[in-house]
């Protein structure tokens, strides 16, 4: 708690991309994901553009290139999905592999769902190592997300780590008492202590209600901090997905 | 199951979104209506509950485990609108801060993994619950079944958007029956934990099961009058809460004048706190439940004991338990003085002279439980002799004056 409510996503430094207001970087992101997805998958050329924008991006927020492949990683069960395909999809066999066939829809599925899968990761971890996670709520209401909504999402984050660390201290006492869960067996135990943990959340969110309309909470949250984005930045920020978006025009004239 | 981008076409994942929106918009009306404005801390901290169980490791074997999704278990607990705005929100988040699931796909995500589980859930939950006897058994075996059906359910829909929309033409049937085939498995894990979670729940705090919140009477607050607990027999306190068990009763008779009558405090402190046996300001009162006698309730008690010493230890785990483990790994048990009654003909919870470990072990446990009923009967006969003697006496003085 001491450390604030940032994420461990969040890398604070002091760059153009970190000051853009945060609705512009969502925007930004959105429509550059939406375009990369909008790309024909045989336009290989194009995704390597895109791979150097965003790596353009993340050096302008200056974001190692190892802390990016690092979160790359969660992509992984898809990746297994995505390496299946070649050898389940039916169509006309264009290489071998051990034996077994690889079919030429499926390297083109496999491709595909691999290309376009990472850079929308890439995309997404370059916008939360660049914002905080207040802000990040905040761009999501300019947006117009309904209020309740946001509100909802900001007090999952806030105490996001409460209930964690409450269910970390419940296995801390768990495990002091001999107690390891080894398997099935144990599952009763482990539910409890999941229904202990909903009955805690539960009550503290009651307690966190009534302090709040013993404080004048009325349903709307006051709105403290509404400082519009300038035109330039707009300008600034939609240049990635304006740059994507002539890399996707050039791809299907050209396929 | 995150769908990353690029996995299904832009406009089938455009309409998906559009489906997603609208069934959260429908969400967010519903959750004023179910919970006013405590909405926005309630199903926040909801969400936070169900994003830090996901994180909840169920070890399945050999080092394989399981965590819960949470879509049944929300939609049970908070009510199905609350379920969707819970469940979507921590896929937006986890899309957007984690990059779990693509940010073009979350409509994907949220209609496959937020709607349809939530929803199908829910439904079977609701007809369940009415069709099988009330209680926690009944609840129990309906979040079972929702469960069980929720998470296959989920991968047919998603099946379903693949087949609308999917970028490779792997064959439809293909995909059906491995997805379906995997999430049959995933869905029991699921359904187990699901059941036993909202049964402790339903255990401790009934009235927090949304979707039981009309068939289970809610917990209210009982006062017992301090005058009630010098009743030697406890017909007193019985009488005045028809139908509670007769042991839990004459606690309350017990604990009484010490506790006094509630004092009302801070909104939820003392709201239908039932903390097991001791608290036993606010029980449960069943009053369905028909009166027990003290004989056959006894009777079971012993039959119940008997069983589980005897042929339960006889499977048992010959392994050593918690504390005995943590003390023979970390070396504390090699200084232990062995114990006075080492000698004696039961001890370690073996008969001396039966040969057959497991025979033996059971044999002890019957012995054991003997033993313990015994004693505890003698305690409990001569505590209550006495506390008739010392109510007798009082009334007479109080006669005589």
């Amino acid at each position: 708690m001491s450390a604030g409510h940032t994420h461990k996503l969040y890398r604070p430094a002091r760059t153009p991309v970190h000051s853009l207001p945060p609705h512009c970087k969502i925007a930004a992101v959105l429509a550059f994901v939406v375009t990369v997805v909008a790309t024909p998958r045989e336009a290989v050329w194009a995704f390597a553009l895109y791979a150097v924008l965003i790596a353009a991006a993340a050096a302008a927020a200056r974001i190692p290139a190892a802390f990016l492949l690092r979160r790359l990683l969660i992509e992984i069960p898809f990746v297994a999905f995505a390496l299946l395909m070649p050898f389940v999809v039916p169509g006309e066999p264009v290489a071998h592999l051990l034996g077994l066939p690889l079919s030429g829809p499926g390297l083109w599925g496999a491709w595909n769902v691999l290309a376009k899968g990472t850079l929308g990761v890439a995309a997404s971890v370059v916008l939360a190592s660049t914002t905080e996670l207040r802000s990040l709520l905040l761009g999501l209401e300019r947006l117009r997300m309904p209020p309740l909504l946001v509100q909802i999402a900001s007090f999952m984050i806030r105490y996001g780590d409460v209930v964690t660390d409450e269910m970390r201290r419940m296995r801390i006492a768990r495990e002091s008492r001999g107690f390891t869960a080894r398997g099935v067996r144990h599952w009763g135990v482990l539910a409890r202590s999941a229904g202990a943990l909903f009955i805690r959340s539960y009550e503290r969110g009651e307690r966190v209600h009534l302090a709040m309309v013993s404080r004048g909470y009325t349903g709307t949250m006051p709105v403290t901090d509404d400082a519009p984005a300038t035109r330039t930045q707009w300008t600034y920020a939609a240049t990635l997905p304006l740059a994507a978006l002539a890399v996707c025009l050039t791809g299907w004239t050209l396929t | 199951m995150h769908v990353p981008d690029g996995f299904i076409n832009a406009p089938v994942s455009a309409a998906t979104a559009a489906v997603a929106a609208a069934a959260v918009a429908v969400s967010l009306r519903g959750a004023r209506r179910e919970l006013d404005d405590k909405a926005a801390p309630l199903a926040g901290l909801v969400a936070a509950f169900i994003f830090a169980v996901q994180m909840l490791n169920f070890p399945v074997a050999a080092g394989t485990s399981g965590h819960l999704l949470g879509g049944a278990l929300a939609a049970i607990l908070v009510g199905p609108y609350t379920g969707v705005l819970c469940i979507s929100v921590v896929l937006l988040m986890q899309g957007v801060l984690f990059a779990d699931g693509g940010l073009t796909a979350l409509g994907v995500n949220i209609t496959d993994m937020g709607i349809v589980t939530t929803v199908v859930a829910y439904g079977i939950f609701r007809v369940l619950v009415r069709l099988l006897p009330r209680g926690r058994t009944g609840l129990t075996a309906a979040s079972f079944a929702a469960a069980l059906v929720s998470v296959p359910a989920a991968a047919a829909a998603f099946t379903l958007i693949y087949a609308l929309g999917g970028t490779t033409d792997v064959p439809v049937g293909q995909v059906f029956t491995a997805m379906v085939g995997v999430h049959v498995l995933i869905g029991l894990g699921e359904a187990v934990i699901t059941a036993l979670t909202v049964s402790a729940v339903a255990a401790v705090r009934p009235d927090l099961v949304h979707g039981a919140r009309d068939l289970m009477r809610p917990l209210e607050l009982r006062r017992v009058r301090p005058a009630n607990a010098f009743r030697p027999d406890g017909a007193g306190t019985a009488s005045s809460v028809p139908g509670s068990p007769a042991a839990s009763s004459r606690r309350d008779g017990d604990q009484a004048p010490r506790r006094g009558p509630a004092v009302p405090g801070s909104l939820s402190e003392d709201r239908h706190r039932r903390t097991g046996p001791d608290g036993a300001d606010a029980v449960a009162a069943e009053k369905t439940a028909p009166r027990r006698s003290v004989a056959r309730l006894w009777m079971a008690g012993v039959a119940a004991a008997l069983v589980c010493a005897g042929g339960l230890s006889y499977y048992a785990s010959t392994s050593p338990d918690g504390l005995e483990k943590v003390a023979h790994d970390k070396g504390i048990d090699s200084k232990e003085e062995a114990h006075a009654a080492k000698d004696s003909p039961l001890a370690d919870y073996q008969v001396k002279d039966v040969a057959d470990e497991r025979l033996s072990g059971g044999l002890a446990g019957v012995i054991g439980v003997g033993a313990t009923l015994a004693a505890g009967t003698g305690v409990f006969f001569t505590l209550r002799w006495k506390r008739t003697r010392t109510a007798a006496r009082a009334a007479s003085e109080s006669a005589a004056l």
